[in-house]
């Protein structure tokens, strides 16, 4: 170990008080998230602003309020909107950006105006967003009147107010359907490590694969978190704030894209032409296997985004828009609309979970193996 | 490690398309391009309509005359939001920027044991979500006293800016070379000479491109806003979300607000596009 001079000293004082500010905003804070999310804060509304409210921990039980009560189906609702959300707004920036950013790498004239273009919106915020979308997606407002521009009917798609949805499955089946899910996963996970001939791997992953798909066959069946069924699915209110978030965010998997398509150096290219392939052929073997790194982080910064998003939605659906809400928002409401502090610590922790399950590996990948040379 | 380089006008200037391809090129970019300036034409053509021209059937027509009263309307409204908003991200920025300027050279160029792991830890606060602190920290804000100043915003975003602008000075300082460091060094300087002599003079790039991200991200975001502030010291974005989300608005109204509001960081943007870029690459890339 290198000695300490008095030069790394004076860097040690000077990380020191943004090393007790994270530590105190954002690992203190989590710590005590976690805390009051245990307790009974705010749960009766006298004692909830009170100078000195009585708090009484209640160890889980806001969590099973919030998965199994009668009065949090909202909380359950949004839940699901959140992962198909998140699941079609990458997808759909994905897409967008890399159709623009494969465009724009034929360099055509004015590319510089054309880049200028796609990407302004990511400088304005989800407020301004929001409201520019909320008055086009008013029911008989500028989308649905758009056919009439072209001289046909205008279209009658509820677009924030859609109470139809797809994809529906019943809450009461959701431990069923999570067991089946990990199962069939560890099964993958079973098969892979076996042909790599990992013996110790391939009996752990299939005891527990057998152990939940058996639990998913025998018991899972007769478990009920509700007294009565409970249809949870895509609601098509989400549609429109998923487009107008793609319309918002694309530009940024499009400069991502755009540079690592720029970072391919030339000769790669050229071999493959040299070697027979057609234009096709070249993405697919060349080109986008290139790319995978780029579209994995992309994914990871748009994922957390959009577990995350909330002012979007406050903009555009509004707060009270059960159809089209998610846990983000509904902490905020919670919280300090409703000051049941204990509930929206609880939603708050849940939140942190899920962004958690996308940013540690992702953060520790980037990190591993170059501590050696500090 | 995935080191992403600037997006360039490269030697590949060869590409260039040809003949049909080249039609359905900007063919493509057209479409795209509409997708993209649509709302624009129609955010304009509202805000310029008197209220009684607003009508949904009509919502595409750009008014017979313009009403560019709408914009002093919402300025009424919203300028002193948008003034507060001003010294909000000011303020904010540029002690945020002396922040992680001074952090990103301690950690790139005074590296000690343990520091990747530091650093780890406290880039994880940039991903969280703030919903997860928010009940504390408000809670803070108000026992300091600060509830409902702008002084308790900007702490918040002072202190929540700390991983980005760290990881962004601490890349950039990563490309000056050691050699420059130890020659001086050798000459006897110590940290803070170090600093004021060599590293602070060639920051100015690093400053650019951090000043415009956190700029743009003060002045766009909307929960501390909405849960640390009250009347009077609320940011513009909180009050274009009142403005908007009212019962029987007028929309030429929010929509001359949502112009009003976009206008700073918009024209950050179109002014120093390149550095916003290289900000939006630095927040996903590390190394």
């Amino acid at each position: 170990m290198k000695r300490l001079s008095k030069d790394r000293l004076w860097a040690i004082a000077v990380l020191t008080p943004s090393i007790l500010l994270i530590g105190i905003f954002v690992y203190y804070f989590i710590g005590r998230t976690v805390y009051v999310s245990l307790t009974d804060w705010g749960n009766d509304p006298a004692q909830a602003l009170a100078l000195n409210p009585i708090i009484r921990w209640v160890g889980l039980q806001n969590y099973s309020e919030l998965f199994t009560g009668f009065l949090q189906g909202r909380f359950r609702q949004e839940l699901v909107n959140t992962l198909f959300f998140t699941l079609f707004f990458i997808l759909g920036c994905l897409g967008v950006g890399l159709g623009l950013a494969l465009i724009l790498d034929r360099n055509p004239r004015g590319e510089g105006l054309w880049r200028t273009i796609f990407l302004f919106p990511m400088s304005l915020s989800f407020i301004v967003t929001g409201t520019i979308w909320r008055w086009m997606l008013q029911p008989q407002g500028g989308v649905n009147q758009a056919p009439t521009l072209l001289g046909g009917q205008p279209s009658t798609f509820g677009w924030l107010s859609s109470n139809d949805s797809a994809l529906k499955f019943d809450w009461n089946n959701l431990p069923l359907i999570t067991a089946a899910v990990v199962g069939a996963v560890l099964i993958v996970v079973a098969v892979r490590a076996a042909r790599e001939g990992q013996r110790t791997r391939t009996l752990v992953a299939a005891a527990c694969a057998a152990l939940l798909i058996g639990w998913a066959i025998f018991v899972g069946p007769n478990v009920k978190l509700l007294a009565a069924p409970e249809l949870h699915g895509f609601n098509f209110a989400m549609i429109g704030i998923i487009i107008a978030a793609v319309w918002q965010m694309s530009g940024y998997t499009m400069a991502l894209y755009l540079a690592g398509l720029r970072g391919i150096p030339e000769e790669l290219r050229e071999a493959a032409k040299v070697d027979g392939a057609r234009d096709a052929q070249m993405y697919r073997f060349v080109i986008f296997p290139l790319l995978s790194p780029i579209t994995l982080s992309a994914m990871i910064i748009l994922g957390h985004i959009s577990l995350k998003i909330f002012d979007l939605v406050y903009a555009m659906a509004g707060p009270d828009n059960v159809a089209a809400s998610v846990p983000a928002l509904n902490m905020y409401l919670t919280s300090f609309r409703q000051n049941q502090f204990a509930l929206g610590a609880a939603i708050g922790t849940i939140l942190l979970i899920l962004v958690a399950f996308v940013i540690v590996p992702y953060l520790a990948n980037q990190f591993k193996g170059e501590e050696g040379h500090a | 490690m995935t080191a992403v380089p600037q997006p360039t006008v490269s030697a590949t200037q060869a590409r260039r398309a040809g003949g049909l391809g080249r039609a359905v090129t900007y063919l493509l970019l057209v479409v795209a391009a509409l997708f993209f300036l649509i709302p624009i034409y129609l955010v304009f053509a509202t805000a310029l309509k008197t209220p009684d021209a607003i009508a949904l059937p009509t919502a595409w027509h750009w008014p017979a005359q313009l009403n560019w009263a709408s914009f002093s309307e919402a300025w009424d409204k919203v300028g002193g939001n948008m003034l507060n908003s001003l010294f909000l991200a000011v303020t904010a920025t540029l002690l945020s920027a002396l922040l992680g300027s001074l952090n990103g050279y301690a950690l790139s160029k005074w590296r000690f044991r343990g520091a990747n792991t530091l650093f780890a830890l406290m880039l994880f606060g940039m991903f969280i979500p703030y919903q997860a602190v928010l009940i504390p920290l408000f809670q803070f804000i108000k026992g300091l006293g600060l509830y409902g100043s702008i002084w308790g915003l900007i702490l918040a975003h002072v202190v929540y800016g700390i991983p980005i602008t760290t990881l962004i000075f601490r890349n950039f300082y990563a490309d000056v070379p050691d050699a420059l460091v130890e020659a001086a060094t050798i000459d006897g300087a110590g940290f803070w000479e170090i600093y004021a002599r060599v590293i602070f003079p060639i920051s100015i790039p690093g400053f650019v491109v951090v000043i415009i991200w956190q700029f743009t991200q003060v002045w766009n975001e909307f929960l501390f806003a909405a849960t640390l502030t009250n009347t009077g010291s609320q940011p513009v974005t909180y009050a274009l979300s009142q403005l908007a989300g009212g019962q029987a608005v007028s929309w030429n109204l929010p929509m001359a607000g949502a112009i009003l509001a976009a206008l700073p960081t918009l024209l950050v943007y179109i002014v120093l596009g390149r550095y916003f870029v290289r900000g939006l690459l630095a927040g996903s890339v590390k190394g």
